[in-house]
């Protein structure tokens, strides 16, 4: 594994602070949305889009590209933000997130905007996706991997069951799959909603390469997507242990920043924590 | 009437073995059932392009959502009611919405499944599948239609969902006959009533027709084989040459091609109508054709209907 330098990193988890004061400006714009989760996930998009994966902004559909799939499509914000800072389109449009006739709907929408691999929001379904398009990949003799960002919420879905099934199955090492293990879904801590642990152990007795992680360490993400590259015959989940609403003092860990935007006063603190003036 | 009989089923799987070798970005997906869809006869020719997904439909409905995005032509095919009312979900927010290139191809439609009863049995899927944006929902007649509505679906860039049934069906349309989406086909020239019908129905259609010709009515039969799109032209026609008009489908009278139809000429140029159909009930076990009595899918059922609509001219 070839060490990364410091600089890179630093650069990599300033990004990702870039992406969480975006989500903050968009879901205070919006009046609506889901920054807990957003915040939760910054670090793992950053790595994937501006380290990880082989990807044009100038061209969307390049064949070779590596593709991204957020099953969890509520985390939109932190996404739009990646592919805007990316330069898919406008950083001033991140602004219109969920306003009449934006490209940036409540939830993302292939069809609307460029960048975005699948129309996702209703959840479980995004690693089925993300298994057909690895499945093309090995059809067409493409080295093109498949990234898919999971909630963990969704592990309480059957469809992410079948989909581990067929992952393993046809030997899918293509795919690289998170799981953003903030441990809260709307309704309270998903151990008290409805438990999905112990997750490392289900997901490799269903064959899975899996990954514990800090969600949140830069150099561990990266490292982690190296380990999914390296393994064959096996599809890689990184279980990344993360903080909801990571990065502002008085959203972490709360449960009523899931799907709530922050008003003006709670926007202005959370950025400046967040650093605004960097 | 005297009918030759033959297969959609086995017309299915021969179109698809046809496509794999006109085309290399055919992908062909099943849960387990390909020895009754007929996936199985192209799975045996192009290995490497089929997928068997297990009896997991969901996760075959968001594979082939997958591999339609990388530039697939994916078939994915099970019985239409778990094809349809366990997947509706995964089929609006994965297929319909980002508007994939996926062809839903069903089989044991209707009632005409069988001893298998209810469960297995699909009234609704029409309705299912009717009511998505973007979806294209087609019931061929016959198995010749079976085979050019497959290669068709191929042709059309976007959604799909096509519905056969299990049993052998009467043959209507011959190798030349055309078949485009969106276009209904005149089966009988007739002027005072116009009986519309898809999938077996059709057949049942003519046979009424036959029979009222006795009574000096003349029936127009067509072959409503393109749910959605509808072919409007062929319902303006038919009201303004025969002023009535009775449906009859192997599904729901709720929601199905009956409803499609109705909805079209209430808000054009109102006429009497009648539904047949299944009269918003589910089936049981029993022979097809058994069943097919029992649940009032006869000629003599489009004939009570028909005169009925006469009476209320």
């Amino acid at each position: 594994m070839v060490a990364i330098p410091d600089d890179v990193i630093i650069e990599l988890e300033k990004k990702a602070n870039l992406i969480r004061r975006h989500v903050i400006r968009m879901t205070r714009a919006a009046g609506s949305g889901h920054p807990g989760g957003s915040l939760s996930s910054s670090d793992i998009l950053s790595a994937l889009f501006f380290k990880v994966m082989n990807h044009r902004a100038s061209d969307p559909s390049w064949e070779d590209r590596d593709r991204f799939i957020l099953s969890k499509g509520h985390a939109a914000p932190a996404y739009y933000a990646a592919l805007a800072e990316s330069g898919y389109f406008p950083v001033e449009e991140l602004l219109t997130l969920r306003k009449l006739g934006s490209r940036l709907q409540g939830h993302p929408s292939k069809s609307k905007l460029p960048g975005i691999e699948m129309s996702t929001g209703s959840l479980g379904q995004g690693l089925s996706v993300a298994n057909g398009m690895a499945l093309a990949a090995k059809l067409d003799r493409k080295s093109y991997r498949i990234y898919c960002l999971c909630g963990d919420g969704e592990m309480q879905s059957g469809q992410i069951w079948e989909a581990a099934m067929l992952g393993a199955h046809y030997e899918l090492d293509n795919v690289t799959a998170f799981v953003d293990r903030n441990k809260l879904q709307i309704d309270g801590p998903t151990e008290k909603i409805m438990s999905v642990e112990p997750l490392p152990e289900k997901w490799k007795a269903f064959g899975w390469n899996t990954i514990e992680i800090d969600g949140h360490d830069m150099r561990q993400i990266l490292d982690a997507c190296e380990k999914a590259k390296e393994m064959k015959g096996k599809p890689t989940m990184i279980i990344a242990h993360t903080v909801k609403g990571k990065g502002v003092s008085f959203m972490e860990n709360a449960l009523s920043f899931h799907g709530k935007s922050p008003n003006d006063e709670e926007a202005k603190k959370a950025l400046k924590e967040l650093g605004e003036n960097q | 009437m005297k009918w030759s009989y033959a297969s959609q089923r086995k017309e299915y799987g021969h179109a698809l073995i046809e496509l794999g070798k006109a085309r290399k970005n055919v992908v062909v997906l099943d849960a387990d059932l390909s020895g009754s869809t007929r996936t199985a006869d192209f799975a045996k020719e192009f290995p490497e392009h089929f997928f068997n997904c297990g009896i997991a439909e969901q996760n075959m409905m968001g594979t082939a959502a997958g591999l339609a995005a990388s530039g697939k032509i994916v078939f994915a095919s099970t019985f239409a009611v778990f094809a349809t009312g366990r997947c509706w979900d995964q089929i609006r927010q994965s297929i319909a919405y980002p508007k994939l290139n996926v062809k839903i191809v069903a089989t044991h439609a209707g009632i005409t499944v069988g001893g298998d009863g209810a469960s297995h049995q699909s009234g609704e899927d029409v309705a299912l599948m009717r009511t998505l944006p973007n979806m294209t929902v087609i019931v061929p007649v016959d198995a010749s239609e079976t085979f050019k509505a497959t290669k068709a679906l191929a042709d059309h860039n976007g959604p799909c969902y096509m519905r056969m049934g299990r049993l052998d069906f009467p043959i209507i349309t011959d190798a030349e006959t055309p078949f485009k989406i969106g276009k209904a086909l005149l089966v009988r020239e007739g002027s005072d009533i116009t009986l519309m019908g898809n999938g077996v129905m059709v057949s049942r259609c003519v046979e009424a027709a036959e029979t009222l010709l006795k009574k000096n009515i003349s029936a127009r039969v067509i072959n409503m084989s393109s749910v959605k799109p509808l072919d409007e032209a062929i319902i303006d026609a038919a009201v303004k040459k025969t002023g009535g008009i009775v449906t009859a489908e192997e599904h729901n009278v709720v929601s199905g091609l009956g409803c499609a139809v109705a909805s079209y000429v209430a808000e054009h140029d109102p006429v009497p109508m009648r539904r047949v159909g299944l009269m918003d009930t589910f089936g049981e076990s029993g022979e097809g054709e058994e069943l097919m009595r029992k649940y009032g899918l006869t000629a003599e059922k489009i004939i009570e209907a028909v005169e009925e609509v006469i009476r209320r001219r």
